[in-house]
């Protein structure tokens, strides 16, 4: 960073008048400290991201069982009570999996909740 | 038996009690549940008593709870969500209370019976499902239709979508149980590994050092994955929540 050269510039005016170096330190200081906040927020976005990869590979796979499970009883279910045995639950246990599959990309973030405000990049549409 | 990782699940009954046929007993695992609840409540019934404006140490540790708990609840369901909170940090603080529980040596795990996370997960949905209702009426319904489907594909989306909210329960309690199993029988496994490689003699000896390396790490990772697994539990807790308030923005 080339600051200390820009420190001298600011540190010039200010010799001529008090307030536009200061306020010119301040932009100076806001501008530092901007860049040193998006530093760190990417930071820990990343070590975030690499810290629990564990409990992201469970969620996942929890989130893809749990959309098989509830499809395959859904469709157990009905066949119980329709008597409409197997196609009740071939039917189901498909749909299961594309509710599991659903599941997981929207634990992974890469489609937007059912409810939620537009995605805010373009590569989140549905 | 000594070796036997699943032997720490075993339910065992403390005081049986039968009404009418069916078994009521107070087990083990009540007794871990009262004992979670217990701790939890004296714990910040007993730190907040002082109502230092300068918080003690153990009072901002109470304070820290509330404001995390306080925190994520109003980023996920807003200012209107904060009327859930006394059943979102209940929720918590027994969670996480029962797991780090669940770490002292011969204590029993709360969590790692999925019918005890299933009843917690059931809790929130059934609140997410009545306020929902209660709320919004047949709004809430919007939930299943999202916005921009063609015609042609709404019954299909509208039923994928209804076994995608089904499967909300099943995958918010199976994930506690299962990180919490699954954690606690690698502990045991490995310290097992300790206890039977040192009986072969001097090289055993040497060769224990490994898995009690390893079962130093994994404990440490266990306190991680006891405090992750409270707060995974609660965020979605809150954006179900937030589902039932907002079922489309």
């Amino acid at each position: 960073m080339n600051s200390s050269s820009q420190d001298h510039e600011n540190e010039k005016s200010g010799s001529e008048s008090p307030q536009a170096g200061l306020s010119g330190r301040r932009d100076q200081l806001n501008r530092t400290l901007n860049e040193r906040k998006q530093e760190e927020a990417s930071a820990s976005r990343r070590s975030k991201g690499s810290a629990t990869g564990y409990a992201q590979a469970v969620k996942m796979s929890s989130e893809f069982i749990a959309g098989i499970i509830v499809g395959a009883g859904i469709g157990w279910l009905l066949d119980e009570w329709l008597g409409t045995s197997p196609f009740g639950l071939i039917v189901f246990l498909l749909l299961g999996f594309v509710a599991g599959v659903l599941n997981v990309l929207r634990a992974a973030g890469q489609i937007a909740e059912p409810g939620a405000t537009p995605p805010k990049q373009d590569d989140g549409k549905d | 038996m000594a070796n036997d990782p699943i032997h720490q699940f075993q339910i065992q009954k403390i005081f049986p009690i039968e009404v009418g046929g069916m078994d009521l007993s107070f087990t083990n695992s009540s007794l871990f549940m009262v004992a979670t609840v217990a701790a939890a409540s004296a714990f910040l019934i007993l730190t907040t008593s002082g109502r230092g404006l300068v918080p003690t140490r153990l009072q901002s540790v109470s304070e820290m709870a509330y404001e995390f708990v306080a925190g994520m609840l109003r980023d996920a369901a807003g200012s209107e969500g904060m009327r859930f909170f006394p059943m979102v940090f209940s929720l918590f603080m027994f969670v996480l209370v029962a797991n780090l529980f669940g770490m002292f040596p011969y204590f029993f795990t709360v969590t790692s019976h999925i019918i005890v996370t299933f009843a917690l997960a059931m809790l929130v949905i059934l609140t997410v499902v009545f306020y929902g209702f209660m709320r919004n009426g047949m709004g809430f319904l919007k939930l299943f239709v999202p916005d921009g489907v063609p015609a042609a594909l709404i019954p299909l989306v509208t039923m994928i979508e209804i076994i995608s909210f089904l499967s909300r329960p099943i995958s918010l309690s199976v994930r506690l149980f299962a990180n919490m199993l699954a954690g606690h029988i690698t502990l045991k496994v490995f310290s097992g590994f300790v206890v039977s490689l040192s009986t072969l003699g001097a090289v055993g000896i040497f060769g224990a050092v490994l898995p009690l390396g390893m079962t130093v790490a994994l404990t440490a990772l266990e306190f991680l994955v006891a405090f992750l697994q409270a707060y995974v539990f609660t965020v979605l807790t809150c954006m179900y929540l937030n589902d039932a308030i907002h079922p489309s923005h």
